[in-house]
């Protein structure tokens, strides 16, 4: 039987604001144990809230950016369960009023195709503490500094097909959240934590099969590992007679299978209702206008720009648009060397490739975009040839100077296009090699041409590779022929 | 609506208060007649009528994201009754 | 000293008949002496109380004393004092240090007044008895044998007891009006979100309010004012100005326009108090208000609506004491469950557990619909009725309790101790402003007018209550019982 997969994804975004969604505390990543946790967050009696402009705007940005709803009232509510990280015995969310209504995103497949994936909705709530498990003599220590960090949690329609198609997903959000600056995206931090809930059914069935959850994944690998496993799983429980059981499971990485979670736990009973400390958020038209306006462009409209713009092949554009670092440095050469096409190929050759050697980020990157935009500039005014440039270009990695321009001075690689000079060193070249002269002068027509290149590479070695090669070349011809 | 023990067990398990079975007894016999005296409400037709959770129809005032509150890890331990490390400590939690 | 009101104490400070220290030491012995007794204390802070008595002096010899400068008052122990025990009359909090002051507190100080403690009260502000305190009933001074009321019982009979010239309390359902009316003392609940409910602790969030306790409207005048305002901690709290509350009070009811709810005035009012209120009534008429009848329709649906909402909030406000960051926890927990368990059953009373009960219950799944947005909507019903009553009259009045206070040990029924809070409950689901005003007495124990108006007519209420007060004695009177021991 031909099976299909029905993915669906809760994807929890830490907010970048400066201070909690309903206290003034840091929410600084890394800090002393509860040393971030001020009296709201610790849920001290009379401690009350008061919601974080930030955290609302993020939000409705995120929402803009998805071409969301923006509905103009939204409510928090309180979800009630005992757990030693959640200091209130409540966790403060947004269970019927979302601030962010349905939306859409469009994901990037390998074969070059686009999908959309329908956002059910995007509400806000705050993140609990960590629980400790390490050597408290058999206790557990809870630190409460992520208390109240705000978190946009993201609600995906069941609309991913595979496992691929879920990565996809979510490097689109990343990659709408990181360009909107609303996180920082750092998974590795818990920035972004899914949750992905799975069923199988035969291909061409309407009704969804029993889902599974697998809970807090944190990375795109394990995303992708932890969703073809439960794939498999469950299409070999079906196929061998057994049922899937709804129930939540949690990925092992490092034996790459997920495991029914031990819970002795009873169906949750969450007792929502509007938290009485709060009141109805009502966003005027005004207000959400203004942060509309305020928009960046978003990886989607960056792709199509660059393509229809810049002409860029799809591809290249889909990779140049991918993060926002990378998206504005590569605009930030092009806009310095004036040609797109080569601030393309240099970003994506030269640079991508020392950085991926030095497995650096872009935005770590040693060469700057004025720099590199330099050096580009240097090889379209033709004052260094191809091979110069790499030169140049590893010497600014270095740090060997602040300009293309300062290099090309000290190094003395500025091209020579002086044919005198050129021609003393061609001279030297044919009166040094009267052997390969001899060769060329009686070979034919057609072996001069690979045999040329013998020559030309003397020369070049004689001027130090400034020699401009074009210039050699059919100087050498000319001087060879008349031999 | 009729109380079951059943429902006083399960709110207690819920609300983390432990019951003993007499104690269970008579809160039933007690909820039991606290809720006889809110079933009164059952009678209102109350269709159409939005829930109002404030008595004031005021809306949500926002704060502006600052960090306005300093380390007092030491001053607010001070009331806890288990604290190593700076780190609260509970019983260990299996998961 | 121990029979003036906060103003008049005010003008003898001013004046120099005695210093701050002098009354704050005066006070403070008349409460070692009686309250014993009465048990309205349950922190008494002395030591502090001196230091700022001598501190508010010192500063009036240097001419910066405010007008509120140096007068002692009391905190019921809902409110987060730093430094000192808030146990909101439970054993949970028993031994809670709080690290920091509740928004009221801060300004109470700011303004130089001197807190000589914190008053006994039913645990977590549940109760109209004030049976249910961990510290032990509060006694009333008009009758040793009689509940002072509650939740704000301590409060009120501190303040009725002559220990203290006023108090703060918390009204969620009645428990500043009813003990005032027990009391024979003054006391106002504010509109929902006139004063700020930061460090004080939660009970049932859309419904809790602080308020004055004292002698006199014009007392309860001063001190709303100073702890009045918008703040900037608290959501709920209405940015709006803060008038003086003193400016209106000489003025004229000629013209007002008064409404009797016909629903306050039936089955199961005693006599007594009836008779009271009615005279009151007469007084008003005297002073040239009109007097007509008035109905809100859904009153019978105020308490079930409130026993609904009220143990919803607190089944979640109260999920905080878990035993980990402050508070009781229960000896060697084997797990997280008995640690929950055990701190929790150990931790809170009797009534407490109910609403915790009641409210889980109510909000479970397949209740949620039947019981609490059922409630929330009768809720609208109950304040439309009001709305409705003030389109035609300024004021409402009737009794602030069907009867005067019960005997000690009375009502072991919670649903009869419930029934007692009928004229008082619907105010707070409505969030208007209400006050109750000794009128009388009934069977030698004091009878409450209560006063009710619109949202934020809070000046308007203490102009007619002042206006009352102008025209009777019944809140000069005093109770034997401090003048015995005297």
């Amino acid at each position: 039987m031909q099976w299909e997969a029905v993915i669906g994804l809760e994807v929890h975004v830490q907010l970048a604001t400066q201070s909690k969604i309903f206290s003034g505390a840091s929410t600084a990543f890394g800090a002393e144990p509860n040393t971030q946790a001020c009296a709201v967050d610790l849920g001290l009696p009379g401690v009350l809230p008061v919601l974080n402009e930030a955290a609302v705007a993020m939000a409705v940005q995120f929402g803009l950016g998805i071409n969301a709803e923006i509905p103009e009232t939204s409510i928090f509510d309180r979800k009630n369960y005992f757990y030693p990280d959640l200091p209130k015995g409540y966790q403060t969310s947004q269970m019927y009023h979302p601030i962010v209504g349905p939306g859409e995103v469009e994901i990037s497949l390998e074969d070059g195709s686009t999908k959309r994936v329908r956002v059910h909705h995007a509400h806000l709530e705050e993140d609990a503490g960590k629980s400790l498990h390490e050597d408290f003599h058999g206790m557990t220590g809870i630190d409460l500094n992520r208390a109240g960090t705000p978190l946009l949690e993201i609600v995906s329609e069941p609309d991913m097909r595979s496992a691929k198609e879920a990565v996809a997903y979510i490097k689109a959000l990343h990659s709408i959240v990181t360009y909107l600056g609303i996180s920082d995206g750092n998974m590795a931090e818990g920035s972004m934590r899914c949750d992905v809930n799975v069923s199988v059914r035969p291909k061409g069935q309407e009704t969804l099969g029993t889902r599974a959850e697998i809970k807090n994944v944190n990375s795109f690998r394990f995303v992708e590992k932890a969703i073809a496993y439960e794939i498999e799983r469950q299409v070999e429980l079906i196929e061998e007679g057994g049922k899937v059981v709804q129930e939540t499971r949690l990925y092992d990485p490092e034996a790459d299978e997920t495991r029914s979670m031990r819970t002795k736990e009873e169906a949750n009973d969450y007792r929502y209702f509007p938290c009485p400390d709060l009141l109805p958020v009502v966003l005027d038209q005004a207000y959400v206008d203004h942060l509309r306006d305020s928009l960046p462009e978003l990886p989607s409209e960056k792709r199509a720009r660059f393509e229809s713009e810049l002409g860029l092949s799809a591809y290249d554009a889909s990779v140049l648009s991918s993060t926002r670092p990378m998206a504005e440095y590569f605009e930030a050469v092009k806009d310095s060397c004036g040609d797109a096409k080569l601030a393309a190929n240099w970003v994506q050759g030269e640079l991508a490739g020392q950085l991926n050697r030095e497995n650096l980020d872009i935005a770590d990157s040693p060469i700057s975009a004025t720099q590199l935009g330099g050096l580009i500039r240097r090889v379209i005014d033709e004052t260094i040839n191809g091979k110069a440039a790499k030169q140049v270009f590893m010497a600014l990695w270095n740090g060997e100077g602040e300009t293309a321009d300062e290099v090309i001075e000290a190094k003395g690689l500025k091209q020579v296009t002086d044919t005198g000079a050129i021609e003393a060193m061609i001279d030297q070249v044919i009166a040094d090699s009267p052997v390969q002269v001899a060769q060329y002068v009686e070979a034919d027509e057609a072996k001069r041409g690979k045999m040329i290149g013998y020559f030309v590479g003397q020369v070049m070695k004689a001027s130090r590779g400034t020699a401009n090669p074009q210039q050699v070349n059919a100087l050498l011809k000319q001087k060879l022929d008349q031999s | 609506m009729a109380l079951e023990p059943e429902d006083v067990r399960r709110a207690a398990h819920l609300a983390r208060l432990g019951l003993n079975d007499d104690e269970a007894e008579r809160y039933v016999d007690d909820l039991s007649r606290i809720l006889d005296m809110v079933d009164r409400l059952q009678a209102v037709d109350t269709q159409g009528i939005a829930p109002l959770a404030h008595p004031l129809d005021a809306t949500q005032r926002l704060r502006a994201d600052e960090v306005t509150e300093p380390n007092q890890r030491e001053h607010f331990q001070h009331c806890a009754p288990a604290v190593e490390n700076g780190l609260y400590l509970v019983p260990r939690v299996v998961e | 000293m121990h029979d003036k009101t906060l103003t008049e104490l005010a003008t003898a400070l001013a004046a120099g008949e005695f210093s701050s220290r002098e009354l704050t030491e005066s006070l403070l012995a008349r409460i070692e002496r009686l309250d014993g007794e009465l048990n309205s204390f349950i922190t008494v802070t002395a030591e502090q109380a001196l230091q700022a008595a001598d501190a508010a002096d010192a500063a009036r010899a240097k001419g910066e004393a405010g007008p509120l400068a140096g007068l002692p008052l009391a905190l019921k122990d809902i409110f987060c004092t730093r430094g000192v025990r808030t146990s909101c009359g439970s054993k949970m909090l028993d031994n809670f240090v709080s690290p920091y002051d509740a928004t009221v507190v801060e300004k109470l100080a700011a303004a130089g007044t001197i807190s000589l403690g914190k008053t006994n009260m039913d645990e977590f502000a549940m109760g109209s008895s004030n049976e249910n305190s961990h510290y032990g009933p509060v006694k009333n001074p008009w009758d040793l044998t009689a509940v002072p009321g509650g939740s704000s019982g301590g409060s009120a009979a501190a303040v009725a007891a002559g220990l203290v010239p006023a108090a703060l309390g918390t009204d969620t359902g009645g428990s500043i009006r009813q003990p005032a009316a027990f009391c024979g003392i003054t006391g106002l609940k504010p509109t929902y979100g006139r004063v700020s409910r930061y460090g004080m602790v939660a009970y049932a969030s859309s419904l809790d309010q602080a308020g004055p306790m004292a002698r006199s409207a014009e007392d309860c005048a001063l001190l709303l004012g100073t702890i009045a305002g918008h703040d900037l901690r608290d959501s709920t709290s209405v940015a709006r100005g803060v008038p003086d509350y003193r400016a209106e009070l000489e003025a004229s009811l000629s013209g007002l326009k008064i409404g009797l709810p016909k629903e306050y005035f039936g089955d199961g009012l005693a006599p007594e108090v009836e008779a009271a209120v009615r005279d009151a009534i007469k007084v008003y008429e005297s002073l040239g208000a009109s007097v007509r009848e008035v109905s809100l329709p859904h009153t019978d649906l105020a308490i079930p609506a409130y026993y609904v909402i009220a143990p919803a909030e607190a089944s979640s406000n109260l999920s905080r004491y878990d035993g980990v960051r402050f508070g009781h926890r229960c000896e060697n927990p084997a797990d997280l469950e008995d640690l929950y368990k055990r701190t929790r059953a150990e931790g809170f009373g009797d009534e407490v557990k109910r609403r915790i009960l009641i409210g889980t219950h109510t909000l479970s799944e397949g209740f949620f619909d039947a019981y609490y947005k059922k409630a929330q909507q009768v809720r609208r019903l109950i304040r439309q009725d009001f709305l409705d009553a003030f389109e035609d009259v300024d004021v409402l009045m009737g009794p602030a309790s069907p009867t005067p206070a019960f005997d000690l040990g009375a009502k072991k029924d919670p649903v009869s101790m419930y029934l007692q809070d009928i004229y008082t409950i619907a105010i707070n689901l409505a969030g208007i402003p209400g006050i109750s005003v000794p009128a009388g007495f009934a069977s030698g124990r004091p009878v409450g007018l209560q006063i009710l108006g619109p949202h934020f007519a809070e000046q308007q209420l203490l102009n007619v209550a002042h206006q009352f007060q102008q025209a009777t004695d019944w809140h000069r009177r005093q109770p034997a019982f401090g003048k015995e021991n005297a």
